[in-house]
């Protein structure tokens, strides 16, 4: 299986500011992300994975490569395919200022296939937070969610397609369904048994619970 | 919420049934499947429909919903697969250091106690000594040891200390007051409702709608609402049904019927298994010998003892709290709780990981007050066993936010923030005035949360504000009562010039009638 986000180079936000970033008393409120990706490799986009810090709104361009662009370096075009998404529903307040999220293809305006960069515009209109940015920020090409390789493996297991038994090769041996029964009889019980003997939980190692003092690690 | 919704909710069910799988209901399920198949309604061409019929109408059906009912009350939904697991226990950084750090004062608390008595953490206890204790197990409260050495690790206001020094870092804290800085003591900015969301949250509530504790008053004759409320309670009971239990008690459980609304509530239903499990907790309350024991026996002696409602039920406390600590099973709420159960190392064996343990073995340490939580749940159970699972699962489920730091809004900081915040937007200038003269309103009422009440209401009035709790799943109920109190005696706290004179304004709370004070205060006042 391939490896999962698309390689990318993520740049540090640029704040956009009035007047003098060191003087000027009034806080920025937007701020941008650019991220590159390999000129050669153009990215179908899948989900964009990313853990917040209080950032209120995003908005998403991205610019891409049409076939008729080709050779054409300027013709580009930047397309937004996300607007003001909000992120913190109360921006004054904590909620949502430092979740995980993730945006999906689904989601977006437009198409975002052959993907050649991705510019993420950022919003905080509460003057009482420092510093606004997104981390961990991870793009995910198409057929290659994240979800894929973190889900654990039971969940494609969920409904197991359950084949009905073919009766019509008559009843089958009483004998043997008996002795199957039994052992499934068993197998049940064993477990069962198991169960409630991990449920009394002991705490004790070998017997042994003589504790002098608690560990700081 | 932050995942596609379908994601979110097949993720959600893939752990509830992981969960369940686990569980002896399972495997009861199971068994009353393979019974089944003896019966002649059971037809072989449509057995799995069959088989479906059978459980639903044999009430298994019923049983499963309850479970799972259960465990989405209890179980937060899943984070998004990419936030490690102590997101999930508490998505603030901030929030999560600043529990490890007050952890880490009462681990030093702890260690330094055993060090000055030069007693142990925990021991095997000799023979002699296990005998004497199961003799005396239903009258422990007889025992008077000397504990005067013994200190509660910490109180209700050590605490609160360290709540009003929680910041954000990356919060404008500057240090001119302005619209950024609370006036209360809690500067977290943490989301809490207003009136209007509460209005809306608790709208069972109202005024409209029939509530115990107002409308079965003697004044009121019974065939209002009394006469019809419990009847329908009787309902609920017979169709055993979780939701509608909880949702029915949101308008107050009658006395006859509490005890069992609450265990349906709680999914709770004392099966042989579970008296059995009881009975390995109590031999291992025998066999082991905790530091923690005495800290219980102290709490006990300190507050139950003394309270005139509470102090026949002292054994009780110590058989519950007791095995309590023994409870590995308790171990599993810590991976939504922002808490960390402390480690420690089998004698001999430091630092070896096969030898490593929680102490205690449940991962709780008790504090000045603990019992408390305990001690109402008296009046309604009087089996040990099952006196025993209710509390655990009220502890899971509730009281462990009471005292650990956390962003949740059950959260004992999200609670002290909406006291502070509805009684300064409720009563600007008693806030003002209390403020002025250094009484602090969260300095009176932050014990009242901690304790849920315990210990401060009278009883019939504390168990129909507990209805409520677990009717709502939700603590927030406290904070509003707790600013309801204020509000209640605000002539009265107008005119005090000091600390103490507030605290004696507020110091008997058993003559209040908690559901008249929380209509008032949410419904028929203007704001």
């Amino acid at each position: 299986m391939a490896p999962g986000p698309a390689p990318c180079t993520v740049r540090s936000p640029v704040v956009l500011q009035v007047g003098d970033v060191k003087t000027d008393l009034a806080r920025p409120g937007v701020a941008i992300i650019d991220v590159v990706l390999p000129p050669a490799q153009p990215l179908d986009l899948q989900e964009i994975v990313f853990k917040n810090s209080y950032t209120a709104f995003l908005t998403v361009r991205v610019q891409r490569r049409r076939p008729c662009d080709v050779g054409r370096e300027g013709a580009r075009k930047w397309v937004t395919c996300l607007w003001n998404h909000c992120l913190m529903p109360s921006p004054h307040t904590e909620t949502g200022s430092q979740d995980y999220f993730s945006l999906f293809r689904h989601q977006m305006l437009c198409d975002v296939d052959q993907v050649t960069a991705v510019r993420l515009i950022l919003r905080q209109p509460s003057p009482v937070w420092l510093n606004f940015t997104l981390e961990e920020l991870r793009l995910y090409p198409k057929d290659q969610q994240s979800l894929q390789t973190d889900f654990p493996t039971w969940l494609s297991h969920l409904a197991p397609q359950q084949q009905p038994e073919n009766l019509h090769g008559g009843i089958p041996d009483p004998e043997k369904v008996s002795t199957e029964v039994q052992q499934l009889w068993v197998l049940t019980e064993m477990i069962h048994a198991n169960q409630t003997a991990a449920r009394i939980g002991r705490f004790d190692v070998d017997g042994c619970y003589d504790i002098n003092l608690l560990s700081y690690t | 919420m932050m995942l596609e919704q379908d994601t979110g909710l097949s993720l959600a069910i893939a752990q509830i049934v992981q969960r369940l799988k686990g569980s002896s209901l399972h495997s009861q399920l199971e068994r009353q499947a393979r019974g089944s198949l003896h019966k002649p309604e059971i037809k072989l061409e449509s057995l799995k429909e069959d088989i479906k019929e059978f459980l639903k109408t044999s009430g298994w059906e019923k049983r499963l919903q309850n479970a799972v009912y259960s465990e989405l009350n209890v179980f937060p939904s899943p984070c998004h697969p990419a936030a490690p697991p102590e997101h999930m226990k508490e998505p603030l950084v901030y929030m999560r250091k600043a529990q490890g750090s007050w952890e880490k004062r009462i681990l030093k608390s702890l260690n330094s106690m055993c060090t000055e008595l030069s007693i142990p953490l925990a021991r095997k206890r000799p023979i002699r000594e296990q005998k004497e204790l199961l003799n005396k197990w239903n009258e422990m409260g007889t025992d008077e040891p000397d504990l005067s050495l013994f200190r509660p690790v910490y109180a209700p206001k050590d605490f609160l200390e360290v709540l009003m020094n929680l910041r954000n870092p990356n919060y404008e804290n500057g240090d001119q007051p302005s619209f950024k800085n609370h006036l209360g003591l809690i500067q977290v900015p943490l989301k809490v409702k207003d009136i209007p969301e509460l209005r809306d949250y608790f709208s069972e509530l109202g005024l409209n709608t029939g509530q115990l504790g107002i409308d079965d008053s003697t004044q009121v004759p019974p065939e209002l609402f009394e006469n019809e409320h419990v009847r329908v309670g009787q309902t609920v009971l017979t169709e055993q049904d979780s939701a509608a239990a909880q949702q029915y008690v949101r308008q107050g459980c009658p006395t006859a019927l509490r005890a069992e609304l609450w265990a349906l509530i709680l999914n709770i239903s004392n099966q042989p298994e579970d008296i059995l499990y009881y009975e390995q907790l109590k031999s291992n309350v025998i066999q082991h010998d905790l530091l923690v024991d005495s800290l219980i026996y102290k709490d006990v002696k300190l507050t139950a003892s003394n309270d005139d409602y509470y102090f026949v039920f002292e054994d009780y406390l110590y058989q519950v709290l007791l095995c309590f600590s023994r409870d590995t099973s308790v171990l599993e709420h810590f991976s939504y709780n922002s808490a960390t159960p402390p480690k420690s190392y089998i004698r001999g064996k430091l630092g070896v990981e096969e030898y490593a343990v929680f102490y205690p073995p449940n991962g709780v340490i008790p504090f000045h007050g603990f019992s408390m939580y305990v001690a109402p749940l008296c009046f309604l159970y009087h089996e040990p066993s099952k006196l025993y699972q209710i509390f655990r699962e009220m502890y899971v489920r509730f009281f462990f936010r009471l005292h650990s730091i956390s962003s949740h809004p059950s959260g004992i900081v999200s609670l002290c923030l909406l006291f502070e915040t509805l009684l300064q937007t409720h009563l600007p200038q008693l806030f003002y005035h209390l403020r002025e003269i250094g009484a602090q309103p969260l300095r009176i009422s932050f014990k009242w949360m901690v304790r849920a009440f315990s210990g401060y209401l009278a009883t019939d009035q504390l168990l129909l504000l507990w209805d409520r709790i677990l009717g709502y799943n939700s603590l927030e109920i406290l904070a509003v009562l707790a600013a309801a109190v204020f509000a209640f005696r605000a002539v009265n706290l107008m005119e005090v010039t000091s600390l103490a004179a507030a605290e004696a304004v507020l110091a008997d709370l058993s003559t209040l009638k908690v559901m008249p004070l929380l209509q008032i205060f949410l419904f028929a006042t203007v704001t």
